[in-house]
């Protein structure tokens, strides 16, 4: 009893330096923000803040009376949930490619990280370029091959601009998700596919059955991780589309309030629902899963 | 050991107090549309060999309401990092908290420039930037391709819409399939502000937000302007107008493929250069009536423009003050005009034959600029941002058909009085 109590004690202390940490880093900016987000602060003028309770939240103009807050909330979510599942279907499939041994394995793995690479920022301006109705690249190809009659305005076009930006998002983050899973696949013990091969499973349920159970923890803890990342973004859609109202995220309208018209408070209160909306989602995730988890554990 | 460290720090502290004394580091923000960084950094750097202090030029995002976003954060922390701010003409009250007043460094020189312009950059008693040029929208064509169908240039939308039609069809049958009728600032930004403060005004459509803080953008006239608008889409227009800057509506008609474009005046320096593939073939007029006098309807051209201003954080405000003279100067101006097309704030220069010999629509297109129609950002002040945003929103929604043009702007007219109730702007 004496020594888990120092044991525990001790562990205290380990843990300290980091809980300090993370204090730091991100408990004070998110307190500072809910506090900011119960006043009627303005960025050019911090000092002069008044509390005003929750009337960021619930008042006349408030961001939950906000539909444009909601309209941005859907497509953060369509957003996240297109491009997770996207990414989660592309990188499996890449990674059930790459886990073949080969000589060409370590080359396409380092190849295949080459999006994850690259800044987003540059990436995403990359990629405007590439889809430019005029100068375009991809429009050129197009247009040549005869597969459109005339350019498409891929960014412009608000049927298009949405499905642009996931796709790219896609092709930026795949290689995560290939790589995560790649990683799960290696993990896998060879002699479950020996004892299926004995045994003469055909290969479809050896995926199934196997290969699928085995990696299926590791593919939704990857999946979290996308997830959370999604549901944040800002980059890649700021730089393509700007502040159109057809792909605006939940961060660019954070973003907007805060900055273009430098409502701090009730641009705080957008980030902390984007905070508490983040967390909803990834338990209301990890507990959907959760038995999955363990199951397979 | 301790004398040592002693001695170097009193020399470096020496070092720099001599290097103090003898000349500054400045840092200028100037935008990149068109030719302005290469002036901006040439002109600087004349006048850092003349005084022998440094100029460092810093280049600020194309689109102006980025660039406001920008300087917002810099000067909301009080930074130093930039000590001349290129402001827009819609800025002043915006960003007045954060400038100097520039009165005791001009020596009176700002009344040799346009009354208005000086008085736009008045916030209270304060000159808070010096005119560094003026800008209104205006209509470019392709000469030789009305010529060539013997149509005369468009003073109403209708005439445009018509001849950018027969044009452009006329143009992809005889084997351009590139070729546009009219191309424009169609993104979800500033200029599509100013682009939709046109349509309105030259159908008798009020200024989104009257001088008396009176929310006006519900009515008739201003519908059918944005109906108009969203009609040249996907017909006259490329669709990827949506998503287009004034730099990408340059390049589609600089490489020949329009025959009509909206923009202001530095298109026609750049147009004119001798790799440019339409030199010799463009005109400029202003900009076409929605509908006739009667009817309240105008020939409108938003009121744009450049001020130089020297922020209050900066280390260096007489220093910099001194630059902010220098480029807003008769000679500069006169620079600019020739070599860019920036229009002058110096009444004088329109007088002057080198400037009228680049620039011959200045002086023709004189009543154009004398007669601009001002964004509301002087009644709506500190929130005239959001107004912009929410007016580009709604003009953006009806050009992309996602929303009807009534509608648009009666959700506009309720948000904008929710923003000012009883027309009270803070």
């Amino acid at each position: 009893m004496e020594l888990r109590g120092l044991r525990s004690r001790q562990a205290w202390w380990l843990v300290l330096p980091t809980a300090a940490v993370l204090a730091a880093v991100a408990g004070w900016p998110l307190s500072r923000t809910i506090f900011f987000s119960l006043t009627d602060a303005r960025l050019s003028s911090l000092a002069t803040r008044q509390f005003v309770g929750l009337s960021n939240y619930l008042g006349d103009s408030g961001v939950l009376r906000d539909p444009e807050w909601w309209a941005s909330v859907g497509n953060t979510l369509l957003f996240a949930g297109s491009s997770v599942l996207l990414e989660t279907l592309l990188g499996l499939g890449i990674a059930l490619l790459l886990n073949h041994p080969s000589r060409l394995r370590t080359a396409l793995r380092a190849a295949v990280l080459v999006p994850w690479a690259i800044p987003t920022v540059v990436s995403a301006k990359m990629w405007t370029w590439m889809l430019h109705d005029q100068f375009g690249i991809i429009n050129t190809a197009l247009v040549a091959s005869g597969l459109v009659s005339e350019p498409l305005a891929w960014t412009a076009d608000p049927e298009l601009s949405f499905v642009t930006i996931v796709l790219v998002d896609v092709w930026k983050t795949t290689p995560f998700m290939a790589l995560l899973t790649l990683a799960a696949l290696q993990m896998v013990p060879r002699d479950c596919y020996e004892a299926a091969e004995v045994d003469g499973v055909p290969p479809w349920r050896v995926f199934t059955h196997v290969t699928l159970p085995l990696i299926l923890p590791a593919l939704l803890v990857a999946m979290v991780f996308r997830g959370l990342d999604a549901l944040r973004v800002f980059d890649v859609i700021y730089v393509m589309t700007s502040n159109s109202r057809a792909t605006r995220s939940m961060s660019v309208y954070v973003r907007e309030q805060l900055i273009d018209f430098q409502k701090i408070g009730h641009g705080s209160a957008a980030a902390t629902l984007l905070f508490a909306t983040i967390a909803v989602v990834t338990l209301a995730w990890l507990l959907a899963t959760r038995s999955r988890m363990r199951e397979t554990r | 050991m301790q004398a040592t460290l002693r001695a170097t720090a009193l020399a470096a502290t020496l070092c720099l107090a001599a290097f103090g004394a003898q000349a500054v580091t400045l840092k200028i923000s100037c935008g990149a549309v068109g030719l302005e960084f290469q002036l901006c950094k040439e002109e600087s750097d004349a006048w850092a060999q003349k005084t022998g202090n440094e100029v460092q030029v810093i280049n600020a995002p194309n689109d102006s309401n980025e660039r406001l976003a920008l300087y917002q954060q810099i000067l909301g922390s009080g930074s130093d990092k930039i000590d001349i701010y290129q402001i827009d003409v819609v800025w002043p009250g915006l960003l007045a908290s954060h400038l100097i007043d520039l009165k005791p460094f001009t020596k009176g020189a700002e009344k040799e420039h346009f009354p208005a312009i000086v008085a736009n950059n008045t916030v209270g008693d304060k000159l808070v930037a010096m005119p560094w040029f003026t800008d209104a929208g205006l209509l470019f064509y392709r000469k030789d391709l009305l010529e060539k169908y013997k149509i005369a240039p468009p003073t109403t939308w209708d005439a445009l819409g018509a001849a950018a039609k027969k044009i452009q069809d006329a143009e992809r049958a005889a084997g351009n399939p590139k070729m546009w009728g009219f191309v424009w600032q169609g993104r979800a930004y500033e200029g599509l502000s100013c682009n939709a403060t046109e349509w309105l005004a030259s159908f008798g459509g009020g200024a989104v937000v009257e001088p008396s803080g009176k929310v006006s953008v519900n009515n008739a006239n201003a519908i059918k302007a944005l109906e108009t608008a969203a009609g040249w889409v996907g017909t006259i227009t490329p669709k990827a107008v949506l998503n287009y800057a004034e730099e990408d509506s340059r390049g589609v008609f600089q490489s020949g493929n329009a025959v009509f474009l909206r923009n202001w005046p530095y298109v026609w320096a750049l147009a004119h250069k001798p790799d440019s593939q339409i030199a010799g073939k463009v005109g400029v007029m202003p900009l076409p009536a929605g509908a006739d006098g009667s009817k309240g309807g105008r020939s409108a051209a938003t009121l744009g423009g450049w001020q130089l201003s020297v922020s209050k954080y900066s280390k260096n405000q007489a220093v910099a003050a001194d630059l902010v003279n220098y480029l807003v100067s008769a000679a500069v101006q006169k620079d600019r005009a020739i070599k860019a097309s920036y229009n002058p704030t110096l009444p004088a220069l329109y007088k002057d034959a080198d400037v009228m010999k680049a620039n011959p629509f200045m002086a023709e297109l004189g009543s154009t600029f004398a007669a601009a129609v001002s964004r509301p950002s002087t009644v709506t002040a500190a929130q005239y941002n959001q107004v912009s945003n929410l007016f580009w929103n709604a003009a953006h929604d009806v050009i992309s058909s996602k929303t009807k043009a009534s509608k648009a702007v009666a959700d506009l007219d309720k948000q904008l009085n929710k923003l000012a109730p009883a027309d009270k702007w803070n």
